[in-house]
């Protein structure tokens, strides 16, 4: 009867059922390595990042509407969108904007760079809820980013869908990410309207808000297309508050639209409390809400 | 759950034995505060007599033997363009925290149902909480304390063992065999009908000693119904958003996490570091926009959460009421004033 303690080891006492209760994986990221560096505008570079380990690559899969945590050690961690086909396991596609330490640093690595990912996180937008509906994929500038995913989606399973629009603003024709995919996605019978809020000398569509295409594609069609159309919305607090209210206006179930929220992460994991909005995690309850969430959110928007 | 009772001069011969063998973390006195009053911390002891077991709340909560200020996620060893990363945990060895108030542990118990029983436990906090000891201690409520009022008053698990003491003698709760095999390096006794009832007249005395009180009936609606009520902003222009509430807090866990490159490139580190919501940048995003740029805003998401949110997740708030943040705020705010003020009977009416 030895009056010492004994150690207590957590990791070897654990019998986790899920990934999400493995006390293991708080910490644990997949090495994955950058092996494509593409610049798409003067701030914004797409990466292609595939999970190094074989095994580890089949495991990881992930739901349109997700984030990652991406890590470079000694610079930085930050949550990004997952901005490619969760068809493809293993590998994801970030394009991300530089504005601070980690993500000013990323354009500088050379492809073949090892980093750091954890998750996916999150909530993801309910494609398969949507099948048999019209959808509108609804993005103001960098918010493309997020619904590349939903998109791919979209694309990979046409034949599950009624009408899909994709409605695209941003500031300036500069700012217009992903320009070379436009075309492939109009093949695939999806409608397209790019706006920006000011031309410069080669632009030659529309000027204006987002508003402007989306009440041309919403106005004079009935109740049925109404109530059978999911909206998907990503972009900054301003614009989908605009958006949101005009499909609110044309009756467009509050349950179907669904937006993503940004907030300040540290940890993914529902643990640092940043994200918070009034009470609610926004790693996981969201980032993806349904609108009518949103609306009883305090100080969502 | 099995009680004993025991000569008060037992305890001493119980912390040599046991800190004899194990590292052991009791308040003490730390100094004197500018009207003479002690100051309490908790510090490691290897001398029985440092212990005060009449301390009253100490300035800051026991929370850095589980929650760091400070404390390395991961390290890295970095060899040109290849790095390899390790985690630890930060605890070498378990210990024993001698003398632990109801509402300390009830605050251990709190950050339990979101630390280690929810989505994505947290093994920095699980690995320190398994190796903790706990010795809790029966208090003498002081005039910041209104833990009675949210349900803090006493501990019912959470411990190992709990003291009681019956002026004479000591009652102790044991929940935990290895607090049982402890106690039988000393002599105890199976309480007899006579100790029950002077427990029982004890804890009666000391419920009558609670002066602070706040009214928690429908709180978690009425912070709901009140978001956007002047009083908030009333309080906000008092605060001073210097975070000392978070800090000397129990039970706030807020984080953030930095990556630093050690000086001689061959290392870098990822550090959490504790975080307080009342400062300014809390909820703020790299391009500058910040989601909480006034002072009011963000005191106001600290009540929300502690007493909104928490209580929507795990049907009890995240107040243990302890008074630590009113006592060391520069501004005077205290928990009972503002939620009394937020329910419209404040000073401010
Ligand atoms: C769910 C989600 C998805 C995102 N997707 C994308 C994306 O696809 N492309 C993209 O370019 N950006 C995206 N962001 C924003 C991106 O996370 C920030 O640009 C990034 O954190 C900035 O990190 P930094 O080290 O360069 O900046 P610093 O200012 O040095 O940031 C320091 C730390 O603060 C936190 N932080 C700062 N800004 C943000 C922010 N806006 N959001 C969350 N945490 C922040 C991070 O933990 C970061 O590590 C997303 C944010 C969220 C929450
Ligand atoms: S201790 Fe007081 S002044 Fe400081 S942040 Fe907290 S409420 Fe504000
Ligand atoms: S909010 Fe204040 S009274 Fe409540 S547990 Fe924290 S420090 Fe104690
Ligand atoms: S990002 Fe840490 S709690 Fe949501």
């Amino acid at each position: 009867m030895n009056p010492e303690l004994r150690f207590t080891d957590v990791v070897a006492q654990a019998r986790p059922q899920k990934r999400k209760d493995d006390i293991r994986n708080f910490e644990y990221s997949y090495r994955a390595e950058i092996t494509s560096i593409y610049p798409l505008t003067d701030k914004e570079t797409l990466y292609r990042i595939q999970i190094v380990d074989p095994d580890e690559r089949r495991r990881f899969s992930f739901v349109p509407g997700q984030f990652i945590m991406l890590e470079m050690p000694g610079i930085d961690e930050a949550p990004f969108s997952i901005s490619s086909s969760a068809s493809i396991r293993g590998e994801v596609e970030l394009c991300i904007r530089s504005v601070g330490n980690l993500t000013n640093f990323l354009p500088r690595v050379r492809r073949g760079t090892h980093v750091g990912i954890r998750g996916p996180f999150g909530t993801g937008f309910p494609m398969q809820q949507m099948h048999g509906q019209n959808v509108l994929l609804i993005a103001g500038g960098l918010g493309l980013v997020p619904l590349r995913s939903p998109i791919a989606y979209v694309l990979e399973n046409r034949s599950h869908f009624r009408d899909v629009n994709i409605v695209y603003g941003t500031k300036s024709p500069a700012q217009l990410l992903f320009t070379y995919q436009y075309e492939m996605w109009r093949k695939d019978d999806i409608d397209m309207d790019i706006i920006v809020e000011k031309a410069d000398q080669s632009w030659k569509g529309p000027v204006g808000l987002i508003t402007d295409p989306l009440k041309d594609i919403l106005s004079g069609r009935d109740t049925e297309f109404y109530y059978n159309t999911y909206a998907i919305v990503c972009g900054p607090p301003v614009m989908f508050k605009f958006v949101c209210n005009m499909l609110n206006e044309f009756h467009i179930p509050m349950q179907k639209m669904f937006v993503s929220l940004e907030r300040r992460m540290h940890c993914g994991m529902g643990k640092c409390c940043r994200c918070n909005v009034g009470s609610t995690y926004t790693c996981l309850t969201g980032p993806v809400f349904d609108y009518w969430t949103v609306m009883n959110l305090k100080e969502a928007i | 759950m099995i009680f004993r009772v025991f000569e008060k001069e037992e305890l001493k011969q119980l912390f040599d034995i046991l800190s004899d063998h194990n590292r052991v973390v009791a308040p003490v006195e730390a100094g004197r505060d500018g009207s003479g009053r002690p100051v309490y911390a908790f510090s490691d002891v290897r001398e029985f007599n440092d212990i005060r077991l009449n301390h009253t709340v100490t300035k800051l909560p026991a929370k850095r033997y589980f929650l760091p200020f400070k404390e390395d996620l991961a390290t890295f060893t970095i060899e040109n363009d290849n790095w390899h990363k390790s985690i630890a945990y930060n605890i070498e060895q378990p210990f024993i925290l001698f003398g632990l108030h109801p509402c300390d542990i009830n605050a251990l118990n709190k950050l339990d149902k979101v630390l280690l029983h929810s989505v994505y436990p947290m093994p920095y906090y699980a690995a320190k909480r398994k190796n903790m000891f706990i010795i809790g201690f029966d208090c003498i409520p002081q005039p910041y304390c209104f833990c009675r009022s949210m349900g803090a008053d006493t501990a019912l698990h959470g411990f190992d063992m709990f003291i009681t003491d019956l002026g004479a003698r000591y009652f102790v709760e044991i929940l935990t065999d290895t607090a049982y095999n402890f106690l039988r390096h000393i002599r105890t006794e199976e309480p007899g009908e006579d100790d029950h009832i002077l427990y029982m007249k004890v804890v009666a005395e000391r419920n009558e000693k609670f002066t602070a009180h706040v009214d928690t009936t429908d709180l978690a609606k009425i912070l709901d119904m009140e978001f956007q009520s002047d009083v908030w902003k009333y309080w906000g222009d008092r605060c001073l958003a210097c975070g000392t509430c978070a800090n000397v807090c129990p039970t706030c866990y807020c984080y953030g996490v930095e990556e630093t490159v050690d000086i001689d490139l061959k290392g870098a580190r990822k550090t959490k570091m504790l975080y307080s919501c009342n400062v300014m940048d809390f909820a703020e995003v790299a391009g500058g926009h910040n989601f909480r740029p006034e002072r009011h805003t963000r005191l106001k998401y600290r009540y929300y959460h502690k007493h909104r949110g928490f209580v929507e997740a795990f049907e009890e708030s995240l107040c243990v009421g302890c008074g630590r943040c009113g006592e060391s705020c520069l501004a005077d705010i205290t928990v009972p004033e503002v939620i009394a003020s937020v329910r419209g009977s404040g000073r401010n009416e």
